[in-house]
């Protein structure tokens, strides 16, 4: 045969349809529809991974426990069992492989701040008292004025915050603090050596917020102005 | 199509719950799911998980072991469509409260809560509190920031109520309006002529004390709203209260002024009632064991600027006890805020010793001190208390003021002030007052509440006579109460209670009774919104009613036919037109008293109460009575309208009286010959 009858004219069509041909046309069929296939998995199973964190494997092991009652879809399925475990390689590698999480740094808003320097001016002059040029004053004059501020300062506190100390024993007491305890909710000083459980004497207790109620502010309320000066006509 | 697109409706149709949105319904679905997916890996071949993946994802890894009606009772209470709710709102002389509970389930359960009502504190600064101080400003249009007055349900409210009010008007308090709701029961003005602020210069917008009352309940009805979106105040079971010794046409008022806001359906309660309400919710069923038959209860409810005494008696009928309110005390414009102002007025005095001036803005700044020394001394073994004035500037120390108040202080003006310890015989003492403005409200002359406490059950003695279970001694000269109920934030200084109670059992000592008990448990500043919301659960039919009817009996001045005395008045007959203990939804007529009354022109009548005169019946006429029996209320007015008929034609009618369901009186002129009725008005003032 001439090399040229290899070379392939794709306008020609076959002319006799003999069993060559069909087993020739077949093969061709089936490797594009396995194509397919494996596109269409790939494909879905990116889409949920992306919808749904938690890897393939995890429900595999969950379904473990389940009873089989439903028999449905076992006639159907077909699908040769390998094309299935390259998907869940698939999947795997994708968890494998996370992007490491960039370090963000919380900007504090200044409102909330403002909104709370705001309440303590305004129900106990607590900007006026520390403003204050103390040195002319004397301690009993100071004292008198600070019970005033002191109250006022308390009332706001706890009108609009929840407090709640964080260890429960007095403080000077002994404190046990076991493996894995809450590093920022209790800081260790001093001699730390060795592993926990640590033993120590509790200094300061604590302090924890546990619920904030702050007003609510009109849009374009002008956070800045802490105190309005104050004309009487 | 795939293989997998198959599957996947196969599986998603095995699963007849799949398509589920929320948390709902998902334990069941994952439950069908897990086992498919065992079946299937049962065969070797686990792809169906994959398919099944995204609907899973809300099994945490414990899914299975919830139970399914928790996650449906949960998705219940996140929408209150179709809630029904009791709502008591006590609108209070200084602060309005709003309580609630949920009755939708009309179990026997009643749980109630306290809502924080949604309020401007300071221009653009809009807080929650449990109370809605009851104050008006009417700012300058130049004085607040534009855009600055806003609520979370309307961005221009009309006016500017609550915290907010009171603080600004603090220090101007020309714009403020106060006390709105003493000025209803105010004789002797309009309360629907704009006449607050009394002492307004002329460019003060004045408004009525009406439309201050609706201005109080249209904030609470809005911030109900936003609260419950779904369920508005005006489908809800709403009860309002009112002051026992309200008079028909300020209760009329307060009805009226609901209805104006959307609240048409909301009813009245007398506090004092409300408070004894509040008692029974609180000590869940227990008020059985602590009243007894023949208890008679006096419930003393001193408010901010009201002082408000009833009596309920405790009868039994077939085994089951029966509460009735047999008697209400007058409107006594003294409360706490009396006492707060005549501490400040001692430690001014005590300043201006030391030849020091007070301006205005310190005596209130030592009114606010001086109330909370006063609860610090009360709670504390403490014998005084540094009272501190800082000055205004920015500088606090220079200009400080400075003085004390000592627990000596507190027990004379407070205690022997205001609780002294005097006889039963003691009356409180009225002097004529010269150049008496009618601009001002009536406050009472007399601060000795003990003796306005011991001409009350003087004056109610016989108030227990038709109850064969309490009887009194022969030699009694007052009635004895056997409880004690106190209501209002006053009270919290246990000093004032103890000697209160001391006071009232010495005089039961004298006349060999029993000393009274004392009612412990309610909060003294909730306890009349919390009853008035229990109070709609009761009239569920759950739990105990206090019975009690009208508080007074009614009567309208008519002139007798009497030849005319030159220089003599014509003498004026009081003829029964309700009588006392009236029902709600009852209704009397008085068809022999015929008046002929003229088409189109003002008729209008005396009209008399009697809070002691319980055996008139309707029709009662009284052509003799003692002072104190009756007071002139203000004058009613009827005017018939010409439609149908012609002007100047006299028409006679009879009158008629009905109690609606309200809890309102309401009197009607019938005529005799055709089907004409005409409401007579209360309102009309002079």
């Amino acid at each position: 045969m001439d090399i040229t009858t290899y070379a392939i004219d794709l306008t020609i069509k076959p002319t006799t349809f003999d069993l060559w041909h069909v087993c020739l046309a077949g093969t061709v069929a089936v490797l594009a529809g396995l194509l397919i296939v494996v596109m269409f998995m790939m494909l879905s199973s990116l889409l949920r991974r992306n919808e749904v964190a938690a890897p393939a494997v995890q429900i595999v092991e969950k379904v473990v426990h389940a009873e089989p009652v439903v028999q449905i879809v076992e006639k159907i399925v077909e699908v040769p069992v390998d094309r299935i475990v390259e998907v869940e390689k698939i999947i795997e590698k994708i968890v494998q492989a996370p992007a490491p999480a960039p370090i963000v740094l919380k900007e504090s808003s200044p409102d909330a701040a403002l909104q709370l320097l705001y309440l303590l001016q305004n129900d106990a002059r607590f900007i006026d008292f520390i403003k204050e040029d103390m040195t002319e004053h004397s301690d009993e004059d100071v004292g008198m004025v600070a019970r005033v501020i002191h109250e006022g300062c308390n009332k706001v506190l706890d009108e609009h915050f929840s407090f709640a100390s964080i260890c429960r024993e007095n403080e000077g007491d002994k404190i046990v603090l076991s493996d894995g305890y809450d590093a920022a909710k209790v800081r260790v000083t001093g001699n730390i050596v060795g592993n926990p459980p640590f033993t120590g004497t509790v200094i300061h207790k604590g302090w924890q917020i546990t619920d904030v109620r702050l007003p609510n502010t009109v849009q374009g309320y002008n956070v800045n102005i802490i105190a309005p000066a104050e004309v009487e006509l | 199509m795939s293989f997998f697109e198959q599957m996947k409706k196969k599986a998603v149709e095995s699963a007849p719950n799949k398509p589920h949105k929320e948390g709902a319904s998902s334990t069941e679905p994952i439950k069908q799911t897990a086992a498919e997916s065992v079946s299937v890996k049962n065969d070797g071949d686990v792809s169906d998980s994959a398919p099944l993946k995204s609907d899973t994802v809300l099994a945490s890894s414990k899914a299975p072991t919830e139970s399914k009606t928790h996650d449906l009772s949960t998705s219940v209470i996140n929408h209150s469509v179709g809630r029904k709710y009791a709502v008591g709102i006590d609108l209070g002389t200084t602060h309005c409260v709003m309580s609630y509970a949920d009755i939708t389930e009309g179990g026997d359960d009643f749980t109630q809560q306290v809502m924080g009502i949604s309020q401007l504190t300071s221009p653009s600064v809009i807080e929650e509190k449990l109370q809605l101080p009851s104050f008006l400003y009417q700012a300058h249009s130049a004085e607040l920031p534009e855009n600055s007055i806003v609520l979370p349900w309307n961005a221009k409210p009309e006016y500017i109520v609550g915290e907010i009010a009171r603080n600004l008007g603090s220090k101007t308090p020309i714009r403020l309006v106060s006390s709105a709701k003493s000025w209803l029961c105010h004789a002797g003005v309009d309360c629907k002529s704009p006449i607050l602020p009394p002492d307004a210069p002329e460019d003060v917008k004045r408004i009525s004390p009406f439309q201050a009352t609706q201005a109080y309940l249209e904030h609470m009805s809005a911030a109900w709203l936003r609260l419950h979106p779904n369920a508005p105040l005006g489908d809800q079971d709403v009860v309002i209260t009112v002051p026992a010794s309200f008079d028909p046409a300020a209760r009329e008022l307060t009805v009226e002024a609901a209805r104006s806001v959307g609240l048409g359906q909301a009813i009245l309660l007398e506090e004092p009632q409300a408070a004894l309400y509040s008692w029974i919710d609180q000590t869940h069923g227990e008020w059985r064991k602590q009243a007894k038959t023949g208890d008679i209860i006096l419930v003393i409810d001193v408010g901010g600027g009201t002082t408000d005494l009833s009596l309920i008696a405790v009868t039994e009928k077939d085994g089951v006890l029966d509460l009735t309110r047999i008697a209400v005390g007058n409107h006594i414009l003294l409360g706490g805020d009396n006492m707060d102002l005549a501490l400040a007025y001692t430690v001014k005095a005590k300043i201006e010793k030391e030849g020091k001036r007070l301006e205005s803005w310190q005596v209130q700044a030592l009114t606010h001190g001086c109330r909370d020394a006063k609860e610090k001394l009360f709670s504390s073994q403490m014998t005084s208390v540094p009272i501190v004035v800082p000055s205004r500037g920015s500088s606090l120390i220079d200009g400080v003021l400075r003085s004390e108040l000592t627990i000596d202080e507190v027990r004379r003006v407070l205690i022997d002030g205001f609780l002294p310890q005097v006889a039963v015989s003691e009356r409180p003492v009225t002097q004529t007052r010269t150049g008496l403005r009618t601009t001002g409200l009536p406050y009472a002359q007399d601060a000795g509440i003990t003796r306005h406490l011991a001409a009350f059950l003087a004056k109610q003695q016989n108030a227990a006579d038709e109850f064969e279970s309490i009887n009194l001694p022969e030699n009694a000269t007052f009635l004895h109460p056997t409880a004690v109920l106190f209501n209002g934030g006053v009270f919290k200084a246990q000093a004032l209670t103890e000697r209160l109670m001391a006071v009232l059992n010495n005089w039961l000592r004298v006349e060999n009774a029993p000393e009274a008990r004392l009612l412990a448990g309610v909060d003294l500043d909730l306890a009349v919104a919390r009853g008035a919301a229990y109070y709609g659960f009761v009239r569920k039919g759950k739990g105990v009613r206090i019975k009690g009817g009208t508080a007074a009996s009614y009567y309208v001045g008519i002139e007798s036919a009497m030849p005319a005395v030159p220089g003599m008045p014509p003498e004026i007959h009081a003829l029964c037109i309700a009588p006392f203990g009236m029902e709600e939804g009852s209704q009397v007529e008085l068809p022999d008293e015929e008046f002929g009354l003229v088409i189109g022109e003002q008729v209008r009548f005396k009209f008399f109460a009697s809070t002691t005169r319980r055996e008139d019946i309707v029709g009662t006429r009284l052509d003799y009575w003692q002072d104190d029996e009756l007071s002139e209320l203000n004058e009613i007015e009827v005017v018939l309208d010409t439609e149908g008929r012609r002007a100047g034609e006299i028409i006679p009618v009879h009158l008629g009286s009905a109690v609606t369901e309200v809890g309102t009186l309401e009197l009607q002129a019938m005529s005799n010959v055709d089907s004409g009725r005409w409401k007579i008005e209360f309102d009309v003032r002079n």
